[in-house]
């Protein structure tokens, strides 16, 4: 049956940082959705439904926040829908958007993404309290260290390889105005002296923990002939989920991973992602994920990826630009993520990204994971519309 | 909106407590509802194009609580899966568009809530403006309780009466689960044998602030129901999402329903948080599977005073 085909043609994020105290949970979404519709020149008056995503809500210390942002992103009288699918969640809540303008429910659909985690302490939000979790764990890093000691152990890659994704990723966000971090003293050095986090994931390769909103507007066709810059096209998108333990589970490269990306490359016609995927913006909190992801993906074969990332292919510059953006490693509002890679992707091909767009980007990927390495989304989006 | 493909709930099941489910986890509560359901639709574990699931991690008392319920699910190989942190019937609406996109032709919908784990009375108010309206921690009945008055001030209802408690709400600590599959066209005529097709579904959502509503209404169950055809043709049926009993009559106006029709047959209004709303869908959904209805309005509800509304329309074959 005929789908209709997505465009995206209006992005917005906010500026991050570890505390955005100069704004509500309301004024930060409304930052985010109001550039978005100024990007694609609409009102609120244009949007006929509404997506939001964030991870747990235990972050702000609000119970499904949507209810209270339903005035804030001019919602009333309209279709709210709260996405939540761990931090996967910015890309899933893209796609559930993105359904409903290819079902045609609705033609033009905001998606909005957003953590405030100022407002609690999100490494012991992430730290579940016993009986959930015996109380060994601290963050996130205590949980995915040992996994990547294990993509160490299984490949025999050198112990510097996540550096310098760190200090890639890091002068990438120089180029960014919205990242979080903006470490204008950076050097390998620097980051190879910073403190042993959770072995072998030192300070800076781990993650900030931010403020910030990312929204999209998400419309068809004929929406995209009005737009006043060029769209982004999907051509494909996929989410795959597995359970978060169980005996022969490969954390170094899930299969719920692999799968998702077999999904959006057939959707897309992509044989040979290395060579038709121009830019790709994953999900890489923790600066190892970028080998790891890599295969994953299929840009490399198995036991390879760290090579890629030796050779400079992921530079800016690089054959295979990783992460232009800075990617999570300098901006982590962690429900707002995976929205983040998702736009990014889309800033690239719409020839938008500013100073770290990727020359002549036409396809871009997007992607974002969550849970214990067990929830994927991504999309590949493109400068042309896809043939239909 | 018509939609452009033909779409049916085939199965439907639910846990029965009434109560807390002492000793169970959320995903010990909700597998014996998925295995209930999928024989009913003669599916595998695993085997819907898609699945969806809807619950709070605020009732668990826990971050991510929905992400070891994959376990009852069996999501090996991986599936494609979303999740959410709404009551079930808002995922059912995400997998019924998923379907409509043609990317699935069979979905898995289930629902969990134990709001036993918490006292609901204090963890619901968590879900106010977190600046003006939280720091008073009201309780949903202090809210409904402005609803009742404003009803009885508009004449709506007689006003307080003790034989018959505006405020009577469902045991506030009912834990439970329920699940439906949805299919597609033929597939949904394999899989039973009176499939209840989805004419129609849609939800709106008001202003947060209960100071800029008319309590006395409720404007977006009527859109709602105005944009899944509703009012196209009378139903004979209507399973309503009531959280107080005062409500019954907003929702009664706004959707039209006149005595001929037969209103929460399957005997409750409410029922566990965050599942109340896909236990409506099934109810009306098993009413068509057996016959006793041809075509049924399911309605579905969130946040304080009716904020929030889901209006679906099934129909079985003649």
């Amino acid at each position: 049956m005929s789908r209709e085909p997505v465009a995206v043609t209006g992005i917005g994020q906010t500026h991050h940082a570890a505390a955005r105290r100069d704004v509500s949970l309301a004024g930060l979404v409304r930052e985010a959705a109001l550039r978005a519709l100024e990007d694609a020149e609409l009102t609120w008056a244009d949007v006929e439904a509404v997506v939001i995503g964030k991870a747990p809500d235990f972050f702000e210390g609000v119970m499904t926040p949507e209810l209270y942002l339903a005035d804030a992103l001019g919602t009333a009288g309209k279709p709210l829908t709260r996405v939540h699918t761990a931090g996967s969640v910015g890309g899933s809540t893209a796609l559930v958007a993105a359904d409903l303008v290819a079902a045609r429910v609705h033609r033009t659909v905001l998606a909005v993404a957003f953590e405030k985690q100022s407002e609690s302490n999100a490494m012991w939000g992430l730290s579940l309290p016993v009986p959930f979790q015996q109380p060994l764990l601290a963050g996130a890093g205590g949980f995915f260290a040992p996994h990547v000691r294990a993509y160490i152990r299984r490949t025999g890659a050198p112990g510097t390889t996540g550096t310098l994704v760190a200090y890639k990723d890091r002068r990438n966000a120089l180029k960014n105005p919205y990242a979080h971090l903006h470490e204008h003293d950076i050097t390998l050095e620097t980051v190879r002296s910073s403190p042993m986090l959770w072995d072998p994931v030192r300070y800076s390769e781990t993650c900030p923990s931010s403020d910030g909103a990312c929204a999209m507007v998400l419309t068809d066709r004929a929406g995209a002939a009005r737009a006043p810059a060029p769209p982004a096209w999907l051509h494909g998108g996929a989410m795959r989920s597995e359970p978060t333990l169980f005996a022969g589970k490969d954390f170094v490269s899930p299969r719920a991973g692999r799968d998702c990306a077999a999904d959006v490359y057939r959707q897309a016609g992509v044989t040979d992602p290395r060579r038709e995927i121009d830019v790709a913006e994953l999900y890489v909190p923790f600066s190892w994920y970028e080998p790891m992801w890599l295969e994953n993906l299929g840009f490399a074969a198995e036991g390879e990826g760290w090579k890629l990332t030796e050779a400079g292919a992921t530079e800016l510059d690089g054959a295979l630009p990783v992460n232009p953006s800075g990617g999570v490693l300098s901006t982590n509002p962690i429900g707002a993520s995976g929205m983040l890679r998702f736009a990014e992707a889309a800033l690239q091909v719409r020839g938008r990204a500013g100073e770290h767009q990727v020359p002549d980007a036409r396809r871009a990927l997007g992607h974002a994971y969550g849970g214990g390495a067990q929830f994927f989304s991504m999309w590949l989006v493109a400068a042309s519309p896809p043939v239909t | 909106m018509t939609p452009p493909r033909d779409v049916a709930v085939v199965a439907y099941a639910r846990t029965d407590h009434q109560g807390p489910a002492e000793g169970l986890s959320e995903a010990e509560t909700l597998l014996p509802v998925l295995h209930e359901v999928l024989d009913r639709a003669g599916l595998a574990p695993g085997e819907a194009d898609f699945t969806c699931s809807g619950s709070s991690d605020y009732l668990a008392g826990r971050p991510f609580s929905f992400t070891l319920t994959l376990d009852a699910v069996g999501a090996w190989p991986p599936i494609a899966e979303s999740h959410v942190e709404m009551d079930g019937a808002w995922a059912l609406y995400e997998a019924w568009v998923k379907i409509l996109t043609g990317r699935a032709d069979t979905a898995l919908v289930y629902a969990h809530g134990k709001p036993s784990a918490g006292d609901p009375r204090d963890v619901l108010t968590r879900t106010l403006d977190p600046y003006y309206l939280a720091p008073l921690w009201p309780e949903p009945a202090s809210l409904a309780a402005l609803q009742a008055r404003a009803l009885a001030d508009a004449g709506h209802t007689a006003g307080p009466d003790p034989a018959a408690d505006p405020l009577a709400g469902p045991p506030a600590v009912a834990d439970g689960a329920a699940a439906v599959v949805l299919a597609a066209g033929d597939a949904a005529r394999r899989m039973c044998g009176r499939p209840a097709w989805i004419r129609g579904a849609d939800h709106r959502v008001e202003p947060h602030a209960l100071g800029l509503r008319d309590l006395t209404d409720s404007p977006s169950t009527r859109l709602a129901a105005e944009r899944a055809g509703a009012f196209r043709a009378p139903v004979d049926t209507a399973e309503l999402h009531v959280p107080f009993a005062a409500q019954d009559v907003v929702l009664r106006r706004a959707l039209r329903l006149d005595d001929t029709v037969t209103v929460n047959p399957s005997g409750a209004a409410a029922g566990p948080l965050m599942v109340a709303g896909l236990i409506r869908l099934g109810e009306a959904a098993a009413r068509i599977h057996r016959g006793a209805s041809d075509r049924a309005l399911a309605h579905a509800t969130s946040g304080p005073c009716l904020q929030h509304n889901l209006v679906a329309v099934l129909e079985g074959d003649a």
